[in-house]
This record gives C-alpha cells, sequence and structure tokens, in this order.
C-alpha cells in the first residue's frame, strides 16, 4: 500500500470499585434499572459529589503501569452537553490537568490475523478520571434511561498515534487489558461496556510528515470489531484518496453486522463543551511521597512475572505463560512455591490437574479448598516419593473435595506409597503368575509388555507400589 | 400568657420555653394569626402547611414536657427560603420549571437545624434561582417591604428578610451568592450573616454558583444569628468544599461575652466609598455615622483603599453565570420537575421546557454564562475574571493584616421601589458593596444601622472580617447593636 496508517485509541475502562464515583451507590451490573441510583448520581437539586479515593487511587496506579508519569496537582473539571444519560447535562472529567500524563506500552503478542507483532512501543498521551453516563433505551414509542451505570468510575486512556495496523491496534488493546486486569483496575468485560474503544485514523502518503485527515470510529463493541472496523476504513480512505476525494473530518459509527462504517457526524457539528474547574470539588495534590507509596502499590507487570518465574523457578515459558495468565494463579503459585524444593513439579501439577479440576468446578482460584500450602506439601511427598504420582491424583481430587491435608488423606485412606521390595515382590509374583502369555511375549522381545505388568501391579496394590522398585523387580523376574 | 411573641428573639422564645412560660404550639399558632394578619401584604412565603407544622410543635411539646427535648431550641419556628431540600417539602427556587418537584432528602443544614428541634416553616419566597435583588424575578409573586409596602424587600432571599422583619417568623436561613443575604437585610432592617465560605455545608441547597453559594441566617439581632451559625456551620462529608472551624467558644458564647466597647480593635474603612457614583446621601451620612460611632466605641480606625473594587462586579457576573450555566442544565424536564408535553423530539423538549419554564433573567444569566466559557472565550473572559478574583482575595488579605474587621456600606441605596430598576446592569450594581466579599469567599454581615429621614427606610452597615473571622465580625456587630442610636427596627405595619 502506498500509504501509511496512524491511529490512536481512546479506550474507555470502568473501574472495579464498591461503591460508584462521586456518591455510595453500589458500582453492580445487572441490576433492575434504576435501583442502584441516589440524589447525587440521578443530578437532583442540590446534590453534590463526593470523590471516591479508592477509583483516583486506582487510576493514579493504572498510570504506574502504563509507564505515565503522576501530576502532584490535578483537578477535576465540568464537561457540558445536554443528553438524557448525562443527569447534570455535564459529566464531571479532567481537562487540562490529568491525573497521569505521558507514558507508553510495550505491546508485543499477536494480532487478530494471528500474526505476530513486532515488540512496539505505543505512547500514552494521558489517562484521566471521569464518570460514566447513563444507559439509553430506545422503544418504538418512546425511550428509557438507566441511571445504574451513571457515576461508575472510569478511565479515559488516551494512545499517541503510534499504531500502524489493526493487527497492532489489537494487540495493543490486548496487552492494555491484561494490564487493567492484571492491577485490579478493571475486569474489562466488554460484553458488560467495562471496555470500550474508540479509534482515530487516518492515512497519509507513504514517508509524509503531515497527518492525514482524521476519522473517528464509534460503536466497535469487541476487539476484533476494532480489527475490523479499521481494517475497513483503511480501505474505504485509501479508495477514497486513489480517487482524489478529498475526505473530511467527521465520526464514523461501525455496523458489525454489515461490517461497514457510517457517517455519525461532521466536523461541523462538533460539541463545545465548555470546559471549565468544577467548583463542587477541591484539586487533588499528591505529595512526591505519595506518589513513592503508589509505586509500592503497583503490581508486577505480567511480561516481567513470566520472565522472572523462568529464571527464579526454572520453568518453561509455557509454564510461566499459563501460571501468569491470571493474576490470582501467579499468586497461588508463588505461595506454593514458599513451601516446596520442586516449583517445576508444582507448576506441572497445577497445570495439568489443578486448573483442570477447578475449570471442571466453574470456581475460580480464590474459591476453591486448596490451599497453595497443602498442595506444596503433597508435591514434596511426591517428591520423596511417600505417595506415588498416580496416588497424587487420588489426594488432590480428594483435597478438592473436603480442603484436608493431603498428609491427613494419605493416613486416613492408607495412601502411603508401599517402597518396601518383599511385599512388592509379592504382587510382582502374582502378576507374572496370573498373565503367562503377556510374560511369555516379554520374553519373546516384546519390551514394551513391562507396563502392562506394572499396571497389574498398581492395580493389585492399589496404586501404592512404588513403580520404580516394581520395574526393576519386574524386569528380574521376567528375565 | 404573652400574645407578644411576634418580635421575641431566638433566645427570647428559648427562654419562655425553658420557663414553661409558653409551648411550640402556641408559639407557632401566634406565627399563624400574624401571618394570617400581615401576609396578604408582604407575600413572603410560597407554600406555609400548617397542619404539618402544628404537628411537629406538637411532638416538640411533648418531647420537652417529657424532658427529652432536642435542645433548648426545640420548638422554635424557622421559615427556609425555597432554595433548601426539606425531605417531603416543595422546592421550587420560586421557579416553573421545578413546580412539582418535592425534595427527597434533607440538605444538610436542615438535618442540622432539625437535630435541635427547630422546625422548618414555610417556603420563602426568593428571586428565581437566587438570581435577583429585588424578589422581583420570582415567577410565583412580588413581596412587599414590610417598611413600605411599595418597596422591594430586596433579594434574592427578600421573602426571608420581610417575614423576619414583619415579624411572621422569629428568623430565617437564607442563601448569598452575592448579597443575597445581606443586601435584603438591609432593605429590611434585620440582621444577615454571610458566612465565610466552606463554613456551612451547601449540600441539598439547589446550587446557583458553587464557588461563592454560602447559607446565612437572617435574624432580628446579632445573638440569634450566632445561634443558627453554631447549629448549622461544621464539616460535612456530603460537601468536601467545607472546613473546619477550630475554636473553643461557640459563636453564641462569644456574642453573649462581647463587651460594651470596642477597645483595641482595628476597624479599616474605606473613605474613597463617599466619592462613588450612584451612592445615595442617606446611605453616605449613615456610613460617616457608623464610623464614628465605631471610633467612639474604642475601636481604632483605619483607612483604607481596594484598587480593585472597580472590576469587582464584572468578574463576579462572569464567573457566577459561568457557575451558573451548568449547575441550571439539570432542569430540562427528563428526571424531575416540568415538562413540557408538545414535543416531537428531544430537542424541542430541551428547548419548550427551558424556554417557557425560565424566567428572563435566569435565561440572561445562562446565555451570559454559557457565552464566556465557550471556546475562544473561555480566556478573555472566564480566565481573566479567575486572576481578578485572586487580586481581590489576595487584597482582603491584605487588608485584614491591618485591621481585624472592615466596614462598608451594605448597599448603595435604600429599597427601591417595585419596578423602579428596570435594567438589569442598574440590578446589578444593588450589589456592589456585597458580592466581593463572595468572590473572596470571606465572612460579612449587615446590622441595621439607622433610618432614612425622608422616607423611614431602614440602612444598614457592612462588617466583613477575615475568612473564618466570623468572631470578629459577631463582636463587632454585637457591640455596634447594643449602643446604635436606634435599639429596635420595627416597621409599623
Amino acid at each position: 500500500m502506498k500509504y501509511d496508517v496512524v491511529i490512536g485509541l481512546e479506550v474507555h475502562v470502568q473501574i472495579k470499585t464498591e461503591s460508584k464515583m462521586f456518591c455510595s451507590c453500589p458500582n453492580r451490573y445487572g441490576e433492575e434499572p434504576n435501583t442502584l441510583t441516589c440524589p447525587v448520581c440521578m443530578g437532583y437539586p442540590g446534590a453534590m459529589p463526593v470523590p471516591n479515593r479508592k477509583a483516583i487511587e486506582k487510576a493514579v496506579i493504572a498510570g504506574l503501569m502504563c509507564g505515565c508519569s503522576i501530576s502532584e496537582y490535578s483537578k477535576f473539571d465540568r464537561k457540558s452537553y445536554f443528553y438524557p444519560d448525562m443527569a447534570k447535562n455535564y459529566q464531571i472529567s479532567q481537562y487540562d490537568l490529568p491525573f497521569c500524563l505521558e507514558g507508553n506500552i510495550k505491546v508485543e503478542g499477536k494480532g487478530f490475523s494471528g500474526k505476530k507483532i513486532q515488540i512496539k512501543n505505543i505512547g500514552i498521551t494521558r489517562i484521566h478520571l471521569e464518570e460514566d453516563a447513563a444507559k439509553s433505551n430506545h422503544y418504538a414509542a418512546c425511550s428509557g434511561v438507566d441511571y445504574n451505570k451513571a457515576g461508575i468510575p472510569l478511565l479515559e486512556i488516551v494512545s499517541e498515534p503510534d499504531i500502524a495496523s489493526a493487527d497492532e491496534a489489537y494487540a495493543y488493546l490486548t496487552n492494555l487489558k491484561e494490564i487493567m486486569q492484571y492491577g485490579n483496575i478493571s475486569s474489562c468485560d466488554m460484553e458488560k461496556g467495562q471496555m470500550r474503544c474508540d479509534v482515530n485514523i487516518s492515512l497519509k502518503p507513504k514517508g509524509r510528515k503531515e497527518f492525514g485527515t482524521k476519522i473517528e470510529l464509534k460503536n466497535m463493541n469487541s476487539f476484533r470489531a476494532v480489527h475490523r472496523a479499521v481494517e475497513y476504513e483503511i480501505d474505504r480512505q485509501a479508495e477514497a484518496l486513489d480517487e482524489g476525494v478529498t475526505l473530511r473530518q467527521e465520526t464514523r459509527g461501525w455496523n458489525d453486522e454489515r461490517g461497514e462504517t457510517y457517517l455519525m457526524r461532521s466536523k461541523e457539528s462538533a460539541h463545545d463543551y465548555r470546559y471549565f474547574p468544577e467548583p463542587d470539588l477541591m484539586p487533588v495534590v499528591f505529595t512526591k511521597n505519595d506518589i513513592d507509596n503508589f509505586k509500592a502499590d503497583i503490581p508486577e507487570l505480567p511480561k516481567a512475572k513470566r520472565e522472572r518465574f523462568i529464571s527464579q523457578f526454572n520453568v518453561t515459558e509455557y509454564d510461566a505463560k499459563v501460571l501468569t495468565a491470571e493474576k490470582a494463579v501467579a499468586d497461588y503459585f508463588e505461595k506454593g512455591a514458599e513451601h516446596t524444593k520442586s516449583p517445576k513439579l508444582l507448576a506441572n501439577w497445577m497445570i495439568t490437574d489443578l486448573l483442570k479440576e477447578i475449570s471442571d468446578s466453574g470456581l475460580n482460584i480464590n474459591e476453591i479448598r486448596v490451599t497453595p500450602e497443602n498442595l506444596a506439601e503433597m508435591i514434596e511427598m511426591i517428591n520423596k516419593k511417600t505417595i506415588s504420582g498416580k496416588i497424587g491424583k487420588t489426594v488432590l481430587s480428594e483435597m478438592f473435595k473436603t480442603g484436608n491435608k493431603p498428609s491427613v488423606i494419605v493416613k486416613e485412606k492408607g495412601l502411603i506409597q508401599d517402597t518396601d521390595e518383599s511385599s512388592i515382590e509379592k504382587y510382582v509374583d502374582k502378576a507374572i503368575e496370573d498373565n503367562p502369555s503377556q510374560a511369555e511375549q516379554y520374553r519373546s522381545g516384546k519390551k514394551n509388555v513391562l507396563q502392562y505388568f506394572v499396571g497389574q501391579v498398581m492395580k493389585q496394590s492399589r496404586g501404592k507400589a512404588n513403580p520404580q522398585i516394581a520395574i526393576k523387580l519386574l524386569k528380574e523376574k521376567l528375565g | 400568657m404573652s400574645s407578644n411573641i411576634t418580635y421575641k428573639s431566638l433566645t427570647q422564645l428559648a427562654d419562655l420555653l425553658e420557663n414553661k412560660e409558653t409551648t411550640s404550639e402556641e408559639i407557632c399558632s401566634e406565627y399563624f394569626d400574624r401571618i394570617e394578619k400581615v401576609e396578604p401584604q408582604i407575600n413572603a412565603f410560597i407554600k406555609l402547611d400548617t397542619e404539618d407544622i402544628t404537628k411537629k410543635a406538637e411532638e416538640s411539646d411533648s418531647r420537652r414536657k417529657a424532658g427529652r427535648q432536642l435542645s433548648r431550641y426545640d420548638g422554635i419556628p424557622i421559615s427556609i427560603k425555597d432554595i433548601y431540600n426539606v425531605k417531603g417539602q416543595s422546592c421550587n427556587c420560586a421557579s416553573k420549571i421545578l413546580a412539582p418537584y418535592t425534595a427527597i432528602y434533607d440538605a444538610t443544614v436542615i438535618k442540622k437545624i432539625k437535630e435541635k428541634g427547630f422546625i422548618p416553616f414555610g417556603r420563602n419566597n426568593m428571586d428565581e434561582f437566587a438570581m435577583g435583588s429585588s424578589c422581583e424575578n420570582s415567577s410565583y409573586q412580588t413581596t412587599s417591604n414590610p417598611w413600605d409596602l411599595r418597596r422591594v424587600p430586596g433579594g434574592s432571599s427578600g421573602g426571608s428578610a420581610a417575614a423576619v422583619s414583619a415579624g411572621e417568623v422569629p428568623a430565617s436561613l437564607g442563601t448569598d451568592t452575592g448579597g443575597s443575604v445581606r443586601q435584603p437585610a438591609a432593605f429590611c432592617g434585620i440582621v444577615g450573616l454571610k458566612p465565610s465560605y466552606g463554613k456551612v455545608s451547601r449540600y441539598g441547597i439547589v446550587a446557583f454558583a458553587s464557588s461563592l453559594d454560602q447559607a446565612g441566617p437572617l435574624s432580628r439581632n446579632v445573638l440569634d444569628s450566632a445561634v443558627l451559625l453554631d447549629t448549622i456551620s461544621g464539616l460535612d462529608k456530603m460537601d468536601t468544599t467545607t472546613v473546619r472551624d477550630k475554636r473553643d467558644d461557640s459563636h453564641e458564647s462569644i456574642v453573649r461575652k462581647s463587651n460594651e466597647n470596642l477597645d483595641g480593635f482595628k476597624i479599616g474603612v474605606c473613605h474613597k466609598y463617599l466619592e462613588m457614583d450612584g451612592l445615595s446621601e442617606s446611605i453616605k451620612e449613615n456610613y460617616m455615622y457608623s464610623i464614628e460611632q465605631m471610633r467612639e466605641l474604642g475601636a481604632e480606625i483605619i483607612d483604607i483603599s481596594f484598587p480593585y473594587t472597580k472590576y469587582a462586579i464584572a468578574a463576579y457576573y462572569i464567573i457566577a453565570t459561568a457557575e451558573a450555566s451548568a449547575n441550571l442544565a439539570r432542569f430540562d424536564g427528563i428526571r424531575y420537575g416540568s415538562r413540557i408535553k408538545d414535543y416531537k423530539d428531544l430537542n424541542e423538549l430541551y428547548l419548550k421546557t427551558r424556554g417557557r419554564k425560565l424566567g428572563d433573567e435566569v435565561k440572561r444569566r445562562i446565555l451570559l454564562g454559557t457565552f464566556v466559557l465557550s471556546s475562544g472565550y473561555y480566556d478573555a473572559y472566564y480566565l481573566r475574571a479567575q486572576k481578578v478574583r485572586t487580586l481581590i482575595s489576595d487584597s482582603f488579605r491584605e487588608t485584614f493584616q491591618k485591621c481585624d474587621v472592615f466596614l462598608s456600606p451594605t448597599t448603595p441605596t435604600p429599597a427601591f421601589k417595585i419596578g423602579e430598576v428596570s435594567s438589569p446592569v442598574e440590578m446589578y450594581m444593588a450589589d456592589v458593596f456585597t458580592n466581593f466579599v463572595n468572590l473572596a469567599g470571606i465572612c460579612g454581615i449587615n446590622i441595621p444601622s439607622g433610618l432614612t429621614k425622608d422616607d423611614n427606610l431602614p440602612v444598614g452597615l457592612q462588617i466583613l472580617g477575615p475568612h473564618l473571622g466570623e468572631d470578629k465580625i459577631l463582636k463587632a456587630a454585637k457591640v455596634f447593636e447594643d449602643n446604635r442610636e436606634i435599639k429596635e427596627f420595627i416597621p409599623d405595619l
């Protein structure tokens, strides 16, 4: 293509808090319309906002995680426009002095097309905190407004125009989502409207410095839709430029069914938001000390954690990736690793067994009865050959059911591994005696029949026989 | 029992109640009688629910009988400007756009007076959304000045001032954004206090200009204003602009302890004011009289000049209207209040509802505020006005390093006639001595200081103090009150 693509994203993320941004109404999704409201979030006469300290903290942490500098002096501003979803007909937002400025995110991974993206730094212009709007519902004869969502703390994360393709936009969003989830800033569930994205996109002839005409894209409800809309818009704009058409600055919506963008409004009808400092709220001042304290609260980013897991615990890259995909899982692993000499074995057990149990049960890792300490104890028992790996599986599912310690389960159920050669010898003899034809096969050179005999020994010993000893004896006896 | 409850002060009523010489029910019913008699001429009340008030009075009396009174003021009625949310009562700001709105919660100030047992006693008339200086901008009724029924009571808390002056209530709660407590108090010959910004919670008071609004009492004397200030002030978690005021004594006890003289007190005055255009002779004379009075009482008089006074009105009207344009945007007919029926789409709903239901002065200020915030004009107007505001604040800070309090006339003229002032800008001049006080966020009080010779109209003296300097202005006002020539300001009704 003979054009450079220039893309900047504006991402809105609902902050996960107990209560709304400026009142004590719960921040919850999916309740009956207008049941999570009060005079403040409904814009009643005389009501005044009280800022949510927790939301401000999370906004700052989000900024620090995106490499932003934190302003020592910030303030809230009023952004005026009339629409029923805005209870006061102004939104409390931040205009010229937001909490976070000038950061960047190292973007890596895959685009939607599956193409691996070259590692790239995408600049973050600013991150500011505002209140979410209500939800309008339009019916045949009338419209309704549900104010449950009105006043939920909302972050706006504005990127620099550093993104050059649909795949990069997709990868940026994936990385940003991971950061927000990791920092416990937001659940980022797009279906619940917890993460939303607007795209600014323009094309310019390759190598030219000045940007082309900026088009704003709205209404994309998934990362996939963002990818598609960007691809569509690149084609549309390239075609227009090829034909010598002059593009005009405008806002376009994305129609997911038809797979195309459509004109929403042109620049002439752009709002004048008449920003001015919110007189109901005091400016927010952080000392250098406050900011240092926030820095201590930044969770380790997934990428750093992966690298550390590989070097510290000697796990594979794949293991590290699975273990760090969710922060809770990573925390669980680290806690368990403190109590075992074989973190690698712990990783294996978590990935192949524990996570499977968890996904079968529909619980999340914080809700299960198996504590990391208990799982580590079991790993130690396997390590010391107190139990076999096979018994381990039984023990783990028992732990999952009852929450008991593995030592208790093993004792109660008599599952301790048998390492006494003379008692294993009895099982070995019995196995050979019961299966003469298989013994013959082995002797005639079909060495893999040995596994069958091991199975028989385990069956007879109810899994307690030490497999290494069983193999040694079987080999001796079968000649 | 005493039939002369009418012109008793809050503390006198409290004494009567304490000594079992009267009951809350009796007090309220005496005021009902007074209202029945004078209200047809005054029109200070938009609403008065006598049944509900009587019930509250009975409750108070039984509390007192059982020795469980909430305070010594339990059972005393206080009328309320139509701008405060009082749960279950209409709160219309004298505007048609809020006509069917009933408050669903109590303003913090209301909660506080209820906690002491005061009974919210009716809704006082006002200029629509507190925008005006004469009460003529009410969309309900025109209130008359009890001293001369052809004249305005001042505004915007004109209903409150007229009600207190006419003996319809012992005190009232108003709000002051640019003089709306002090100016009507001056016109009606009563005490009106504007506390320092942040001293009293604004939560539940319908906002006009958030960075200027303060609740304030209108009362018969200085002591009553101190009592009410003690009741309503304090840090409020619902209003994050409130401040903590550390003090050992209540304002009430400070006023009670104020001696007969002002020895050692430094009082700033501005003789340049006497040369000001539009200042009437009676006001000049009274200002000079008041200064002399203060000197005789032992105060040291210091002449001070303010270089920024002439810019204050412009800065005030830019900031106040800018904030108002956003504050009043919520009145759109969507969630509460009035909505017109004949609209085709959302835009028409907004335009017709706001176009028909808001009054002219309110619309003028919304237009002005919208204009000064518009992109391209912001720096020239709003930002510049904020700079002027900072200069004014700074100059007051310097002033109060030289003196304890500062004196000015409260108004440039005594009460004018209804309909007399037709130009908005001329009307804005009525607040020339009061609105810079709100810009600076400091405190001020109007104390009646005389009557005009020709028309027998009250004239007021404004005493200003530094931020959180209420002690000082209350003390100066109290000593002045005890020693002024005219002891009581009671209109001939």
